[in-house]
């Protein structure tokens, strides 16, 4: 996804002279053709988020669209009051880029996990928070926001990514849910790269005649409530799926908006974290077994629900 | 290009502190002694070294001013006011309720380039202007005013070492030197000396000055950048309270609200100094 970002970018640097790219000093050997070419919309600014985000405002005041890029907490929880106060209220034209959603960085540890930052982003006034499932919605996400003005956003950047789910011509609306698996029984909602164990989950259930419908996510805010609405009224129950905390982020932010909308799914289970760090050692994938977040989990979760034997599952 | 308009600005900064101590008693609020701490150097900044046009507020050549000690925007709305960016009797409204003048410093004013009020971010977003004004070819300046306590916020730092990397030689820090922080005097707390040493360390161009004595303020300010290639700092050595005998270098009135005697008695001593 973070080539995906880069490479949108890239593209978009000449048509668009006001689009500054700020790094914290990471993306090593990431960013070198974008800084090459583009020296005059690139800056490293130092392992110094607090400053990044101070003077990503400042430049933005001036006219420019910026974009804060570092891994997991730092461009978001590292600096956050600067994102609140500087970038927010000034509603000024910066886009904060995490790279490395979730456990995305696996074995480097907790401290590079970012499990929290939905939660914490989402109730900024006039933040938008996007999370793509997959490498087109990353593009087009990125695409988005680099191509016209907007106010803060926040783009969370997943290491993984579902396959593509992309449909001929289809064009991507921001703020819009996509139905990625059109299913009846139960609703699945994902918002990441978190996506890809959603869909194996669909395809595992789908075995045992469970016709999944699968959301991707890709807006956490604006949320389309509308299409949550009708999945709440056409599917037994809702399961949200995000790699982070189940407080706050996706999860919550379906409970908040179902919950105000007067809708009750027939049942509603959030996955995510639950009041953990990420403190195993392991992969992505490996970590997403140990917190229960991955397709063979997502799968017992749906079957407990519906009534299906476990056995009947694990076969 | 905006020429500024020159004013008598001992007059200025003594308007200012008396509009200061009024907004503070109808108020119930703000802190007055980080205004009068910093009132000359306001009256020194838009009695003509500021390139502003209060009819063109957000002009493209004017100067930026970012007042990152925000908790002496009483001081700055004051100071615009006199100016002509919004009319003087819009004062009173500080602090009521359903006022555009917050507290701590609002960009919602006229003038007002940013809002702060949390330390240690005004010098990094003048760092993002005066970037984009150099990237630009621009002529206009920026000028950061901070205080002193915000010194110990990391990210302050943080912008001073950008700002030198960046030969940044359009930006220029006031820092309001009074010695006294929220609840106790700096050599308590951080010390902060040597403190020219530490911005020449970083990079600095650095001048010392009385900060209430507008020939001196002037005559720095309008001597910048420096030197070339760099960002200036202006370490302007103040009294908090300045201009009122018993809220001077006093710690109390970093908070405490002139109310009966205390106001009159203050209100007096400032009439006195015309």
């Amino acid at each position: 996804m973070r080539d995906a970002f880069v490479r949108v970018l890239t593209e978009l640097a000449p048509k668009h002279p006001e689009l500054m790219l700020l790094t914290g000093d990471l993306g090593f050997g990431v960013l070198d053709n974008f800084s090459a070419q583009f020296p005059r919309q690139f800056l490293n600014v130092g392992v110094a988020e607090q400053n990044m985000s101070g003077l990503a405002a400042g430049l933005a005041l001036e006219g420019h669209s910026v974009f804060t890029y570092s891994i997991g907490n730092f461009p978001t929880l590292r600096c956050l009051e600067q994102i609140r106060n500087d970038i927010c209220y000034h509603g000024a034209n910066v886009t904060i880029v995490c790279v490395g959603g979730g456990m995305s960085y696996g074995p480097v540890g907790m401290s590079h996990h970012a499990t929290e930052d939905l939660a914490i982003l989402r109730p900024l006034p006039a933040m938008e928070v996007f999370a793509p499932g997959d490498l087109w919605e990353a593009s087009e996400a990125s695409r988005y926001l680099a191509s016209r003005p907007h106010g803060p956003a926040y783009l969370r950047l997943d290491k993984s990514a579902a396959k593509p789910t992309v449909r001929p011509g289809e064009v991507f609306r921001p703020g819009s849910i996509r139905t990625v698996r059109e299913g009846s029984d139960v609703t699945l909602a994902a918002t990441g790269g978190i996506l890809g164990e959603a869909l194996l989950a669909a395809d595992q259930l789908a075995e045992h005649g469970v016709r999944c419908r699968v959301l991707s996510v890709h807006t956490v805010k604006p949320l389309d409530t509308a299409t949550l609405s009708i999945a709440a009224a056409e599917t037994q129950g809702i399961v949200s799926i995000e790699e982070h905390a189940v407080d706050g982020g996706l999860g919550g932010a379906i409970a908040e908006a179902l919950m105000e909308a007067g809708i009750s799914p027939g049942f509603f289970v959030r996955i995510g974290l639950r009041n953990t760090f990420s403190s195993v050692v392991g992969s992505q994938a490996y970590l997403r077994t140990v917190y229960s977040l991955d397709a063979a989990s997502i799968v017992r979760t749906v079957s407990l629900k519906l009534g299906i034997a476990e056995e009947a599952i694990s076969r | 290009m905006i020429r500024p308009t020159t004013v008598d600005s001992v007059a200025l900064a003594r308007r200012i502190r008396a509009h200061a101590l009024r907004m503070t008693n109808a108020g119930g609020g703000s802190h007055i002694g980080a205004i009068f701490s910093c009132a000359d150097i306001l009256a020194v900044l838009y009695g003509g070294i500021l390139r502003v046009d209060h009819e063109a507020p957000r002009h493209r050549d004017r100067d930026r001013f970012v007042l990152s000690k925000g908790h002496a925007g009483g001081g700055l709305y004051a100071a615009l006011a006199e100016r002509g960016f919004f009319p003087v009797d819009k004062l009173l409204t500080h602090y009521q309720n359903g006022s555009d003048l917050s507290g701590h410093v609002s960009h919602k004013l006229p003038g007002v380039e940013v809002s702060t009020g949390a330390l240690g971010h005004g010098l990094s977003i003048a760092d993002g202007i005066a970037y984009s004004g150099k990237l630009k070819g621009a002529r206009h300046r920026v000028f950061c005013l901070l205080s002193d306590g915000e010194c110990d916020e990391g990210s302050t730092w943080e912008a001073v070492l950008f700002a030198s990397q960046h030969r940044l030689s359009n930006l220029v820090a006031i820092v309001d030197y009074n010695r006294i922080q929220g609840i106790a005097p700096i050599s308590e707390v951080l010390e902060l000396e040597p403190f020219a040493d530490k911005w020449t360390s970083f990079g600095w161009a650095v001048r010392e000055v009385d900060g209430h004595d507008h020939a001196a303020l002037r005559s720095a300010l309008a001597a910048v950048p420096f030197i070339q290639g760099k960002p200036s700092c202006l370490i302007a050595r103040t009294t908090k309270g300045k201009g009122v005998s018993f809220m001077e270098n006093s710690v109390l009135w970093h908070y405490r609200v002139p109310r009966g005697e205390e106001f009159n008695a203050a209100l007096a001593e400032l009439e006195g100094q015309q």
